[in-house]
């Protein structure tokens, strides 16, 4: 997402954007690590990371942005780091690649499309949620 | 390597792939016009390339957790990906959202794919 313009970055918010990317790095590689598996099967670590990653991304965005004041760091931290670095778009698609590989492409293509579908649903559903909740008296 | 020190690896390097990433996508997204989340395209699309020629190289082990699922996992997103393409859809720009996911999802597997070969060299 577009970032203001800056011509010396804020060190804190660097700092911010790394704390948060190892986090989430941390969080998707434990869980990579627990529970391995097999490449002509369901990913359901990374898909999973994936659509919560998604609807952690929706509902801190739409709060900070819509909700709150403005802020400086909880957006970089929570949005680019913990969201950014918890979800991945390039072992997705190594993962995809691989069922490919494997000749089940039609896991391939189901796996593809509901990552998509659950990570655009999730988003919808964490926004208004956090829409809905700002109409509240 | 002690998994204490692998571990440590997986923070500082998870937390330099966001941090490449926010740079990449904000110089990448200042360069080309606004209407298109290229910035991010940018980032997935390299991060792709640079994860199939890990695969094409037979990377494992610690080695693959540290440099593929650590540095190049958290550098590239599937959260932003899916809020620049929610985000246009609520604008009503859907030629954006189709474009993003459909271009995003085949740009990335060719690049993996053209990693793959690539690594396959050595």
């Amino acid at each position: 997402m577009p970032q203001p313009r800056s011509s010396s970055p804020d060190p804190r918010l660097l700092l911010a954007v790394f704390a948060g990317g190892a986090l989430g790095a941390l969080a998707r590689a434990g869980l990579v690590e627990g529970f391995p598996h097999d490449p002509a099967s369901w990913p359901w670590v990374t898909f999973l990371v994936n659509v919560l990653g998604a609807a952690l991304l929706g509902w801190a965005v739409t709060r900070l942005q819509e909700r709150l004041p403005v802020s400086t760091y909880p957006r970089p931290f929570l949005g680019t780091g913990v969201c950014g670095g918890l979800t991945t778009f390039s072992t997705m698609q190594l993962e995809i690649v691989r069922m490919a590989d494997a000749g089940a492409w039609g896991l391939a293509i189901g796996y593809a499309a509901a990552s998509v579908a659950a990570g655009l649903t999730a988003m919808t559903l964490a926004t208004n949620l956090v829409r809905r909740a700002r109409l509240r008296p | 390597m002690s998994g204490v020190l692998v571990w440590i690896g997986v923070g500082v390097l998870g937390g330099t792939g966001a941090l490449l990433r926010f740079l990449l996508d904000g110089t990448v997204s200042r360069a080309t016009a606004a209407r298109f989340p290229s910035g991010t395209l940018a980032v997935n699309v390299s991060g792709a390339l640079v994860l199939g020629v890990l695969s094409g190289i037979d990377l494992d082990g610690d080695a693959l957790l540290l440099a593929g699922t650590a540095l190049v996992g958290a550098y590239t997103t599937f959260s932003t990906w899916m809020l620049e393409s929610h985000r246009a859809a609520e604008e009503g720009r859907f030629g954006v959202l189709a474009a993003n996911v459909a271009g995003s999802l085949a740009l990335g597997l060719l690049a993996v794919l053209a990693g793959r070969a690539i690594g396959g060299l050595w």
